[in-house]
């Protein structure tokens, strides 16, 4: 990251927040019947950003699969849920949630071993949507295991994150803005994975293992990197990226089915921060998050409410258009 | 020993580009579509028909639209569901505003329309390719689900939100649709709409227009250089492909659910039908068939074989099992033969042509 590009995003992310709050002032104006406060923007806007670091965490889980091994696993979804219900179903038992997350953590482990085993060896040189088939495989049968052995109620998951609001800047707007603890702790535990996986990849052996894996397959395993051990960790990795956001998002909307589908809310900040890079997702969560907030507000207004359910997707897909390789993918080059 | 070519001598261009080169393969799809026509009738219960037959032949439908597009020309596409609605939505404005025109010719026009919105969302594929593409048709799938739950002009202002198909007949007392349809005239209608629209669309893919989308699959960029519009290819798979879907989505809301609301083409359809051709075979019409028969037989047979086996089960449990027999039996499925029940049954071919003396 050079330092234009560093300036190019210092001036243009509040300049573009700023640029659509005028807009919307703007448009007070024309209809009287629209409501637009600064104080309000911001609150929402904030409140989208946090739950944005929700989508990044369960679009980190794809990033890192999809980076080592060029599976786009569809199964992220239903292992966030998995993991939860794992761990729900240990705190059910009366475990503390530090033993139980440790035994969720070792669950996971073996997951990620048996699916290389049991799938992804035998399926090895098989095209791209084959694997995805197979993912889509594991989505069902790790959906009908989680619920044939903890059950399908709705659980609620609570590891004793605070859940009230604050209030800040209120001497700044009119009646402050309101932000909930427990979406502020779930962000700051999300950037300190983000934190950790980074110098995962970059400091240890095994993250440069893995970044030469994902760099050439047959170049890594020319100069002796284990590639199905790799495969291992980072389906490993996955599955505990899996862990914290189904904790997360667990926490947040109770443990129950819908939990998996949060994957396909992952996929739009997939596409939009390029699928093979690790602050694509967080940055591609943080503009789906806040994006989708922000129009659910302001536009939902004029087109209709529920606006959230495609949004997403349209917002990633005329970016697509645009830049098609995401904003920090690969560049794509093809060659006949 | 039954299955052999030898003998059959081809003299003219046309003998050697039939759709079924081998006379025994001519003779074996009359005589199932024969069967299928005149003697499953008689045998056939109301609970067949409209269970497994019924759905069977409007997943075929669909299967073929979806395998045009994906397996075909190679555009991975997670909006079926999306255009499946469509194609419902618009017979059911087009019929409650039109009812004097005849029911297929609705259904065709409602493809039509299906087609166009396929055109529409089919052109991010110009640019972006593979997962790219296939996340951005969920914006399709989406968005269109979405219309269709939001705006209530959709269902004639239904409090519900819930379309029901009116009565209409295909001609004179021939009722396909409404109360007076009865499962027998719904079977054979989609039966001999099916194996036609089936017949157009083999056709169809070993055209110039198919063989374009083949090559755009192949390579898009190799198909380019050797004068093959990549635009025209995709948009035209995008096209036909939700013409079919469209169609099929009609057919789906019309005959086989009778009354239905935007919600029942949710993304799960769309992966119901993705798996379908999976497993019944990328490039293949003879795979849409074997794949949707696969995927509406084997749920109903994971349902029923619990009592079948003399186990009690509560229904939460059954529903659970469903799913992870379901999955298990997908990987399975993937690694024993990654390219589907159609190429099974080409390797079968292979064996049946020098049965029983194979040396």
């Amino acid at each position: 990251m050079n330092t234009r590009m560093l300036t190019g995003w210092g001036f243009g992310v509040p300049g573009t927040i700023i640029l659509i709050g005028l807009i919307f002032q703007l448009v007070t104006q024309v209809d009287s019947t629209f409501y637009f406060a600064w104080g309000y923007y911001f609150e929402i806007l904030i409140a989208g950003l946090l739950q944005g670091v929700m989508y990044s965490l369960v679009a980190l889980g794809f990033v890192l699969i999809f980076k080592a091994s060029g599976v786009f696993n569809f199964a992220q979804g239903s292992m966030v849920l998995f993991a939860a219900l794992t761990m729900v179903g240990l705190m059910e038992w009366g475990l503390h949630w530090a033993l139980a997350f440790a035994a969720t953590g070792a669950v996971m482990v073996l997951l990620a071993i048996s699916i290389e085993r049991v799938v992804l060896r035998p399926l090895v040189n098989q095209p791209h949507i084959i694997l995805f088939m197979a993912t889509i495989g594991i989505f069902y049968l790790l959906d009908g295991i989680g619920q044939t052995m903890w059950g399908s109620e709705l659980k609620s998951l609570d590891i004793g994150i605070p859940r009230n609001s604050v209030e800040i800047l209120e001497n700044v707007f009119e009646g402050g803005i309101l932000i909930n603890r427990y979406d502020l702790v779930v962000a700051a535990i999300g950037a300190v994975m983000v934190a950790v996986l980074a110098v995962f990849f970059h400091k240890t052996r095994i993250g440069r293992a893995l970044r030469a894996v994902a760099d050439d397959h047959q170049a890594a395993l020319s100069v002796g990197i284990p590639l199905k051990s790799i495969w291992v960790v980072v389906w490993t990795v996955a599955g505990l990226v899996a862990l914290v956001a189904g904790i997360a998002w667990g926490g947040k909307l109770g443990v129950q089915f819908t939990l998996a589908l949060i994957a396909l809310k992952a996929l739009p900040v997939l596409i939009l921060g390029g699928l093979t890079s690790i602050p694509g997702a967080i940055v591609g969560g943080l503009i789906i998050g806040a994006g989708e907030q922000v129009s659910e507000i302001f536009l939902g207004h004029f087109i209709g409410s529920a606006i959230q359910s495609w949004f997403a997707y349209v917002l990633a897909m005329v970016f697509l258009l645009i830049r098609p390789e995401g904003l920090f993918g690969e560049k794509i080059i093809e060659r006949v | 020993m039954f299955y052999r070519e030898a003998g059959q001598f081809k003299s003219t261009y046309a003998k050697d580009q039939a759709i079924f080169p081998i006379k025994q393969d001519k003779l074996g799809v009359l005589a199932i579509f024969l069967f299928a026509l005149l003697v499953v009738p008689f045998f056939a219960s109301t609970y067949w028909l409209n269970s497994i037959l019924v759905p069977f032949l409007v997943f075929a439908m669909a299967a073929i639209g979806l395998n045009i597009l994906t397996g075909y020309c190679g555009q991975v596409s997670l909006g079926t569901g999306g255009f499946m609605a469509c194609g419902a939505f618009f017979t059911f404005k087009l019929t409650t505003a039109f009812p004097e025109i005849n029911i297929v010719l609705i259904i065709l026009m409602a493809g039509f329309g299906t087609a166009l919105v396929g055109i529409a969302f089919g052109l991010p594929s110009l640019r972006i390719k593979g997962f790219y593409l296939a996340i951005a048709t969920l914006a399709a799938q989406f968005f269109l689900i979405w219309m269709f739950t939001q705006n209530p002009w959709w269902t004639n202002y239904n409090p519900a939100g819930v379309i029901t198909a009116p009565p209409r007949a295909l001609f004179g007392d021939f009722y396909i649709t409404g109360a007076l349809a009865t499962p027998l005239n719904k079977y054979l209608f989609l039966l001999c709409f099916v194996a036609v629209m089936a017949l157009v669309a083999k056709n169809l893919v070993r055209s110039a227009v198919g063989r374009a989308w083949m090559a755009v699959r192949d390579m898009d960029i190799a198909a380019e250089i050797i004068g093959i519009r990549p635009m025209f290819a995709k948009l035209s798979a995008f096209a036909i492909s939700s013409f079919y879907i469209g169609i099929a989505g009609a057919l789906w809301a019309f005959m086989y659910t009778a009354s239905v609301e935007a919600l029942a083409f949710e993304v799960t359809r769309s992966f119901q039908v993705l798996f379908m051709i999976i497993i019944g075979g990328l490039g293949s019409i003879l795979g849409s068939f074997l794949g949707a028969a696969f995927i509406v037989l084997l749920p109903i047979l994971l349902s029923n074989a619990p009592a079948l086996l003399g186990i009690r089960m509560s229904t939460d449990m059954i529903a659970h099992l469903e799913f992870m027999i379901f999955g298990a039996l997908i990987i399975l499925f993937l690694i024993l033969e990654p390219h589907g029940l159609a190429r099974l049954w080409q390797l079968a071919k292979e064996k049946l042509r020098r049965w029983p003396f194979p040396y």
